[in-house]
């Protein structure tokens, strides 16, 4: 009985949490509960994931009522997959949250933030569970609304302007959204996207589908930062506390990521993919160099990871818009391996900065000596962001080049290679300043981050390690995924 | 020609709503403003949605005796859900705006960019 309701139960779980977290007021309390509840979370989504493995596709009709009619909650392999990634971040992230929110955020608010924290993550697990092009849009919306507040929590007054920002083009890019399904709605009768999947063939020729197509794909690649209409990003990530940046650089961007593949693959398919996939191939490889070349030019260590992430957005979207099953399977591994990469160097970052209280460059001088392990840990983390072999990074490329070689576009594959050498310059910035420059004088051992920020940075770090020795199981389920994504554009 | 412009009023009216909104959240530098328009931008997206839901000669879709075309009520419903939404940014949006004119003095969009480049350099 509980298990059947599980697929339910992933989004409901940190949905009912949240305002009971709003009633513990104490901070330790919420800390506590909030914790219990995203590994709870973690729990439901490897259950359903290995359920996913052995038995396909789960369908989970809300309240008995059967789809099309009602609300579908579906969740096939790569929707398990997403849920397992933004879950596993999503927990481990809060016992690193403990202490660094305490410095962060001041005391009577802490509880706020934990609430906020298990709303973001519901809406993020929505979207990855749901069969429902609007419910779709719900999801989004939570997600994007307590990301905008808990953006603002950061100590900057520029955390307020940054969240404003993101506020206003997250809600434009949402909006564009509804009017895409409206429009789908209003060809097809139907929201729920298998349905959609069926019926749009009949009527794909029209030119409100066409447009339906336009704004859906603007609207996402508005939440999912892909240039030009990344603006949003930098500053949002830059003035956010840290565990902030590290759960939606980790996540929020790569839930994106996945609902436009859910939009254009299983709900659109069919010939309009190519045009879409021509667009974000020159968007991505722009992107790539756009994000990575302004990277290398930061003074500041957050803002320089933010373009970064830009510049790896690219890399998934450049995934994707080759339309093949490998092209496909890269970008999915890619979002998969960067949001360990990317949380881990956010969470050295932030070990930094509760030691230091700074995040630029020049404050770093000699702090590879002074915490050793947590600049290890960064330098570690940014080999797999370049993509050395034996990380993870390495894998994602490898399927990113291959599949640019099978199309026979050696040009889009010498570029994935020069982009990565940009990688290496930032990174190395970073390594020379934290090596090589002498520590400023007077300047004692640190104390490295306590343990509990210490430990999930391992595991982050680690993992980008394991699954770029032993990547198997990985790809596999990414290939998986993307044949069965690659279903549709058949049609 | 006429018939195009008579006949899908309800979607010109949507269009040019939204153009306005959309030119507002573009083209003002006043923070209250960007939301009016972000406003005015969403309500248009409402109105497409409810009037789209109209049926030719449809009654409002309560069961009746000797009604037969009722207009599709979906639509209200998923509108309702959108306008709670609505609701949910513009206080956010205008929460933020109070806590912005509380630590930069101005609502002008110009004003705090310029603060901003005067007091943190470093960023």
């Amino acid at each position: 009985m509980l298990l059947a309701n599980l697929p339910a139960l992933q989004v409901v779980l940190p949905l009912i949490a949240a305002p009971i977290c709003l009633l513990l007021r104490r901070s330790d309390r919420a800390w506590f509960w909030a914790t219990i509840v995203t590994w709870f979370c973690l729990g439901i989504a490897i259950y359903l994931l290995v359920e996913v493995l052995s038995v396909g596709a789960i369908s989970y009709p809300i309240g008995d009522w059967a789809a099309p009619i009602g609300i579908e909650y579906k969740i096939d392999l790569l929707s398990a997959f997403l849920l397992v990634i933004v879950s596993s971040i999503g927990a481990v992230v809060l016992p690193y949250a403990h202490a660094s929110v305490a410095s962060e955020v001041p005391d009577a608010r802490i509880y706020l933030f934990y609430t906020m924290y298990l709303l973001c993550l519901c809406g993020l697990l929505g979207i990855a569970v749901t069969g429902d092009a609007f419910n779709l849009f719900v999801f989004l919306e939570i997600s994007s609304l307590s990301s905008y507040v808990l953006i603002s929590m950061g100590r900057y007054r520029r955390s307020l302007t940054a969240a404003y920002r993101y506020l206003i083009m997250g809600t434009v890019g949402a909006t564009f959204y509804i009017i895409g399904v409206g429009m789908m709605y209003m060809m097809t009768g139907t929201l729920n996207m298998a349905d959609l999947a069926n019926r749009i063939p009949a009527v794909a020729e029209t030119r409100t589908i066409q447009v339906a197509i336009a704004f859906i794909v603007v609207g996402l690649s508005l939440k999912l930062a892909i240039f030009p209409l990344h603006l949003w990003l930098p500053n949002a990530y830059t003035f956010a506390p840290s565990v902030v940046t590290i759960f939606l650089a980790a996540t929020a961007t790569k839930v994106a990521v996945y609902a436009l593949l859910r939009m254009l693959f299983t709900v659109f398919g069919g010939e309009p993919l190519f045009v879409i996939g021509e667009v974000l191939m020159i968007l991505s490889v722009a992107a790539m160099f756009v994000g990575s070349l302004v990277a290398i030019y930061q003074t500041n260590i957050k803002r320089m990871l933010a373009y970064s992430s830009i510049a790896q957005i690219g890399y998934m979207v450049l995934g994707i818009s080759f339309i093949t099953t490998t092209g496909l399977a890269g970008g999915i591994i890619h979002l998969f391996n960067h949001a360990l990469v990317k949380g881990a160097l956010f969470m050295a970052v932030g070990g930094m900065f509760y030691r230091i209280a700074s995040v630029r460059l020049d404050d770093m001088a000699g702090i590879g000596k002074r915490m050793p392990i947590t600049t290890g840990c960064f330098v570690i983390a940014g080999l797999g962001l370049i993509g050395v072999p034996l990380t993870a990074g390495f894998i994602s490329k490898w399927y990113l080049v291959s599949a640019a070689l099978d199309k026979e576009m050696w040009f889009i594959a010498a570029l994935i290679l020069v982009s990565s050498l940009l990688a290496v310059i930032y990174i190395w910035r970073v390594v020379e300043v934290a090596y090589f420059h002498a520590p400023p004088k007077r300047a004692a051992l640190l104390p490295e981050p306590p343990l509990s920020m210490l430990i999930p940075l391992f595991i982050l770090t680690g993992a980008s390690i394991y699954f770029g020795i032993d990547a198997s199981r990985t790809v596999d389920i990414a290939m998986a995924a993307a044949s069965f994504l690659m279903i549709g554009v058949a049609q | 020609m006429m018939d195009q412009f008579a006949g899908l009023y309800n979607y010109w009216i949507f269009i040019v709503l939204m153009m306005i909104g959309f030119y507002i959240v573009m083209a003002q530098h006043n923070l209250i403003k960007k939301v009016v328009g972000l406003n005015i931008f969403q309500v248009s997206v409402f109105v497409f949605y409810i009037s789209m839901s109209k049926v030719q000669d449809g009654s409002a879709p309560i069961i009746a005796d000797g009604v037969t075309v009722y207009s599709n009520p979906l639509p209200h419903v998923l509108i309702l859900t959108a306008i709670v939404v609505g609701v949910a940014t513009t206080a956010l949006a205008l929460a933020l705006v109070v806590r912005i004119r509380d630590s930069y003095g101005s609502i002008e969009e110009d004003e705090i960019e310029a603060e901003e480049r005067r007091r943190e350099k470093h960023f």
